[in-house]
């Protein structure tokens, strides 16, 4: 606490050597960050680099204890347990999920949890003539009574903006509030920005678009893996956006990868001219006219930032499992199939090991056995009887052979560590003897070895012959494991490339690219 | 039906002591249902100075509580995959009204209708299904219509007066009993006959699934437990059919009803619908990205549900001798009781067949051995309410221990 009493009045906010471990994952590792009064402060980073992390420290989800070091806001340190805690002293962060409740009206929302009430009974006067102010001043001109349902994701964003005004924010924490934003209202949320800012309202900007973020940044924070890279000032320093991408993704790949030869051969399926729209927002097209194609022991990845539509893309193609007015063409090894639904999809050797184990893998109040023979129990059964011990013999097989660490194959699903529960998906569905793996994130949320081990599978089976498409945030894993990549953004292929001519920088430009035109 | 036994690959602990609480532990839910039942049938065997366990008071049982037994097989497998149908009761009278007026007015032969109110039970299921499965309304909202639309259209049918008597060969479904070979006087030599080859026959599929465990290189209790489960089983089924026989030995309503537990045993445990039953409760995401087409998994069984109840209606029916417009009021209560009760998780995906049957038999037992002591039907209601909640409050109770 020897600081210079000058500097600690310019800051706003400091965070000090904050750590914050998952099971088996250090998510912070002695981040340090701080704010200065009335900036507008970026904080950028690839995909999992810890931003959401630090803001939930920050905000109070993760509570006080839960993580280590220290949060000091306006000079006084704090230690929130909830979010409610944090909102108090004027610390309010808008997620990436907008929280409103679409069938209450604006104002309703605003006061929600918060109601000008008198004993219990809500002034609806007072609430929509503030309700009128706070709409004034994000400028959203809409009746107090138009309900959240009936309006834009832009004007949404506006909404959430002045439920936090109304809460006397002094920090603002925005999570990349123009992902799903147009163009002309990406720029006037930008625009409020630099007005409350002449207000002396500061704010903390997560955004993956480089270049909004260089046009209204005063600072800059880069983080990866957990630890804070740099802290640029954009009024002093020379900030490229080259500079802030090698900071983003510039780190050491070697070792992490098993080597491997690839040995390539014919085209084994390929999409054509590929269509889907959003299964709600009708015109929403989420697949938008898509070539591709993967080969005979090929591992193709697909890179793009979240939000990109490669996991709708993978899905649309595994007999429609999300989407609708799917429109396009399926071919393995040169025939049409039909892959119009899931079962016929599986039936033509098509295998989707999903991003979201727990959700859409596993059953996981289910034993390791049922889960694996899932997708194929027509393999050990005869008139749809199920021969048992058939089942435990190839079961264990597969135990044995992607080495999934437990007590038995009778253990429930629910109790295997993250990497044990991959291991069971991915046997699943080898078990049901695909020729084409598309794999969505098979290393999401796993540890490093169980990560080298996934990489050794997925190397087997492309020896075997098998195509393998391999979606991933992480661009080194992309790098490490595939033959070619695949860009994606805004439900587009927007580049193609061999390994051998791809690199990090290579693909976030490819993508930033993408954003600029779109802005 | 599957042997609990510790299907363990550890390392093996002979000591006695440890089995027997690795034994319990493992297998909690069979095993505290189990007990359970026996508990309440000691109670009630005191409380009633012995009316409970007399040959007709066992046999009465029986026959009181196979429609609830036979229509929890469905039920079951509508729990398990997630969803309740709370229109059993209201669907077993409508279909018994129909049986009256086939039957009873118009004079048609009893095996045709019969087989016609299957049918009828299998498309009512389909109606449901249909708005459950495909136009995803929830099945309590969709059931609970069903529950008003068919004790409302039994109502039209019986027009507020009871329809009967039906013809004898009917009746005899639910008041008929098998017939005895031997002519022993005051003793159903049969019944017992048949008790002895199933109890051979499930001795022998215990040993055989035993067998297996051993030759898969599961960890098995030791023999010595293995040979004192078998004459515990042995033991229970001879003494339940000797009171039988004691009386006029095994109902007719048994033949039907034993066959289709073991064959819903069979079902859920061993076959590929089964499973994907469970896996469907148990993630219903999963299992369709898994290519089971789900909504059609969904449908079937309230198809089969809509059957079991037909079944169900018919035998109440012919118990009754009439079709009246309150039968089978409340059944969806014990049924579903009998499931939760049973084991099966509200959430779906857990709960087994043997689990559901014996939660019937327990429902059946306080039902009856309450009726002897002369509770009122109040309190008798208030009772079971209780019993309901503390046997799902065990079984969740248990869940957060083990996690």
């Amino acid at each position: 606490m020897t600081k210079d009493k000058q500097n600690m009045s310019d800051v706003i906010l400091e965070m000090r050597n904050i750590t914050k471990t998952f099971p088996g994952v250090k998510a912070l590792d002695n981040v340090s960050f701080s704010v200065k009064q009335g900036e507008i402060h970026a904080l950028v980073g690839e995909n999992g680099a810890g931003k959401s992390t630090l803001m939930k420290v920050l905000s109070g989800v993760y509570p006080y204890g839960s993580y280590s070091g220290e949060i000091h806001f306006e000079g006084k340190e704090c230690r929130f347990h909830d979010i409610n805690q944090s909102e108090e002293v004027g610390l309010v962060i808008i997620h990436q999920e907008l929280a409103l409740i679409p069938y209450l009206s604006i104002t309703e929302n605003l006061f929600l949890g918060n109601e000008r009430s008198r004993n219990g009974i809500i002034d609806w006067n007072e609430s929509v003539s503030r309700t009128k102010e706070l709409l004034e001043k994000v400028g959203l001109p809409e009746s107090p009574n138009t309900l959240i349902t009936n309006m834009g994701v832009g004007k949404q964003q506006l909404v959430e903006i002045a439920k936090a005004l109304s809460k006397k924010v002094k920090l603002l924490i925005l999570d990349e509030p123009t992902a799903s934003l147009n163009e002309t209202d990406s720029e006037k949320l930008l625009q409020l920005l630099l007005q409350f800012k002449s207000q002396g309202i500061a704010s903390i900007l997560i955004s993956h678009k480089l270049s909004e973020v260089s046009k209204v940044a005063d600072s800059i924070t880069i983080l990866r893996d957990g630890a804070t890279i740099e802290t640029m000032d954009t009024h002093k320093d020379v900030v490229t956006e080259d500079r802030i991408i090698r900071g983003m993704v510039g780190r050491d790949i070697t070792h992490r990868f098993p080597p491997r030869d690839s040995n390539v051969g014919e085209v084994i399926f390929e999409v054509k001219d590929w269509n889907a729209y959003h299964p709600i927002h009708e015109h929403r097209k989420v697949s938008d006219n898509i070539n591709m194609h993967v080969r005979k022991g090929e591992v193709v990845g697909i890179a793009g930032l979240m939000g990109a539509g490669r996991t709708e893309l993978a899905m649309s193609i595994f007999g429609r499992a999300y989407g609708a007015r799917i429109s396009g063409k399926a071919y393995k090894n040169g025939q049409e199939i039909d892959v119009s639904s899931i079962d016929k999809a599986i039936a033509n050797g098509i295998a989707y090991a999903t991003e979201d184990r727990k959700a859409y893998g596993l059953i996981l109040i289910e034993e390791i056995k049922d889960n694996i023979t899932l997708a194929n129990l027509e393999a050990i059964s005869s008139s749809g009887v199920i021969n048992e011990p058939q089942e435990l013999t190839v079961t264990r097989e597969y135990r044995d052979k992607l080495n999934i660490k437990c007590s038995s194959i009778l253990q429930l699903a629910v109790n295997l560590s993250g990497g044990n529960q991959q291991k069971v998906v991915l046997s699943k569905w080898l078990f049901s003897n695909p020729d084409i793996l598309i794999l969505d994130e098979p290393t999401r949320g796993i540890d490093v070895g169980a990560k080298y081990e996934i990489y050794t599978i997925i190397n087997r089976l492309a020896s075997e012959g098998k195509g393998i498409i391999m979606i991933s945030s992480e661009l080194p894993e992309i790098l490490g494991v595939c033959d070619r990549i695949y860009v994606m953004s805004d439900g587009k292929i927007v580049d193609e490339m061999p390994t051998q001519e791809a690199s990090q920088e290579k693909i976030m430009m490819s993508i930033m690219k993408k954003q600029e035109v779109a802005l | 039906m599957k042997v609990p036994a510790t299907m363990n690959e550890t390392s093996t602990n002979n000591s006695l002591l440890k089995t027997l609480s690795g034994l319990f532990k493992n297998n909690i839910r069979e095993y505290g249902m189990l007990i359970a039942l026996v508990a309440i049938m000691i109670f009630f065997y005191f409380a009633t100075e012995g009316i409970l366990m007399r040959p007709v008071n066992i046999t009465n049982l029986v026959l009181q509580n196979s429609y609830v037994i036979i229509m929890a097989l469905g039920m079951l497998l509508i729990i398990v995959s997630g969803w309740i149908d709370l229109s059993v009761g209201s669907v077993a009278a409508f279909v018994g009204a129909i049986a009256g007026v086939l039957m009873v007015k118009w004079g048609w032969n009893w095996a045709l209708v019969m087989a016609l109110c299957l049918v009828v039970g299998g498309l009512i299921g389909a109606w449901q299904g249909y708005w459950v499965a495909y136009v995803k309304i929830p099945a309590f909202i969709v059931t609970l219509a069903g529950m008003l639309i068919f004790r409302g259209l039994t109502l039209v049918m019986v027009r507020g007066e009871a329809i009967g008597p039906f013809p004898v060969e009917f009746s005899r479904i639910s008041a008929g009993f098998i017939p005895d070979y031997f002519k022993m006087e005051g003793f159903h030599l049969t019944t017992i006959i048949i008790g002895v080859i199933v109890s051979i026959l499930l001795i022998w599929a215990d040993l055989r699934t035993r067998r297996n465990q051993i030759k898969y290189g599961f960890e098995v209790t030791p023999f010595s437990f293995f040979v004192a489960k078998q004459v515990l089983i042995t033991a229970a089924v001879m003494g339940f059919c000797y009171l039988m026989a004691s009386y006029k030995g095994i109902p007719n309503v048994l033949v039907i009803m034993f066959p289709l537990v073991a064959m819903y045993a069979f079902l859920t445990n061993q076959t590929v619908i089964g499973r994907r039953i469970y896996a469907l409760g148990g993630n219903e995401k999963a299992a369709r990205l898994s290519g089971v087409n789900t909504p059609r998994l969904l449908f079937l069984t309230f198809v089969n549900m809509g059957v079991l109840a037909a079944l169900a209606g018919m035998i109440v029916a012919a118990r009754l001798n009439s079709a009246t417009p309150n039968a089978g009021e409340g059944f969806e209560l014990d049924v579903i009781a009998a499931c939760f009760i049973g084991g099966a998780s509200a959430s779906g995906g857990i709960g087994t067949v043997i689990g559901a049957v014996i939660g019937a038999f327990f429902v059946g037992v306080m039902n009856n051995g309450m009726s002897i002591l002369g509770v009122g039907i109040d309190w008798q209601q208030a009772i079971k309410g209780f019993v309901l909640l503390l046997a799902v409050f065990f079984d969740v109770y248990n869940k957060s221990k083990s996690s």
